[in-house]
């Protein structure tokens, strides 16, 4: 899995590919958390679109991810997820948990 | 309702939860192995056993949902013997057997994918498999759920000193006779 961060607007983008299981989900966790909670970014916007797969570990950071931006009143933004990402969301019953956009510009306008 | 086989339907009719199947007319009850793989209880072998499942999936015309379930649940089994049976700790052996099941019973049949999960950890706890709401908002405790969701049979038991997890999905009747074709 890769993770890279982008700057817009004071706003974060992390842009993520391949597979985000038990053994890279606590990557993905560290970065979001970092920009979250140490760097107080007020809108994170993860980009799904290179995703593969997520499974219970990775949807667990993300869940982890959702509480500290609310305990910070910022937002955390999910756009471009597939297919197979949108089944894990429902099976968890977190698709209407989460702000989701289909894509960045609809992410970034919102 | 499950399909096990050996078991008479009072119908006449063999059935699945999803439905009874026409027979093949040729297909006496079998179990061919598809694949057996040992690993080590490192998280880097995720994505191998998925790739290797996957396949197995596609072998027997599974529909791409389904497949994606059927590989979903193996990860997660697998993702739980590594924290869980293991307590996190590597290079502990896992064993991942897939069957090819083909059953024909009062002249219907069926085909399915059976993937079994062995580990030598601690016992599992059957009061920690019972899963959680999903109502909470709180991260972990979905594994168990996405398997329960996706798979037909979900069977645990603990044999000879080792965690053994069955887990077992039946293809609909028309890929299910699409894979009796391609056999």
């Amino acid at each position: 899995m890769q993770i890279v961060a982008r700057a817009i607007k004071g706003w974060t983008i992390l842009d993520l590919s391949g597979d985000i299981d038990l053994a890279h989900s606590p990557a993905m966790r560290k970065a979001l958390l970092g920009e979250i909670k140490e760097k107080r970014i007020p809108k994170v916007f993860l980009n799904l679109k290179n995703v593969r797969y997520i499974d219970s570990s990775g949807i667990a950071s993300l869940v982890e991810g959702l509480k500290a931006s609310r305990d910070q009143g910022s937002r955390l933004i999910l756009y471009g997820l597939s297919t197979s990402v949108r089944e894990v969301m429902q099976l968890s019953r977190l698709q209407k948990i989460f702000e989701i956009y289909e894509d960045e510009e609809q992410a970034l306008a919102s | 309702m499950v399909l096990r086989f050996g078991v008479k339907v009072p119908s006449g009719r063999t059935s699945t939860k999803q439905g009874v199947y026409p027979s093949c007319g040729r297909c006496a009850f079998h179990s061919e192995l598809l694949l057996k793989l040992q690993l080590e209880s490192n998280p880097q072998a995720l994505g191998l056993v998925r790739a290797a499942v996957e396949r197995a999936t596609e072998l027997l015309h599974f529909p791409e949902e389904e497949s994606r379930a059927i590989v979903r649940s193996v990860d997660e089994a697998l993702a739980n013997v590594i924290r869980h049976a293991y307590q996190g700790k590597s290079g502990q052996p896992i064993e991942v057997t897939c069957r090819h099941l083909h059953g024909t019973q009062n002249e219907v049949c069926t085909t399915g994918l059976e993937i079994v999960l062995q580990d030598s950890g601690v016992p599992a706890d059957p009061r920690k498999m019972k899963g959680r709401s999903l109502d909470e908002l709180r991260p972990g405790g979905l594994g168990l759920h996405f398997m329960r969701q996706s798979m037909d049979e979900v069977e645990f038991s603990r044999k000879k000193g080792k965690n053994q997890l069955r887990l077992v999905k039946y293809l609909a009747p028309a890929a299910s006779a699409a894979a009796s074709e391609g056999e």
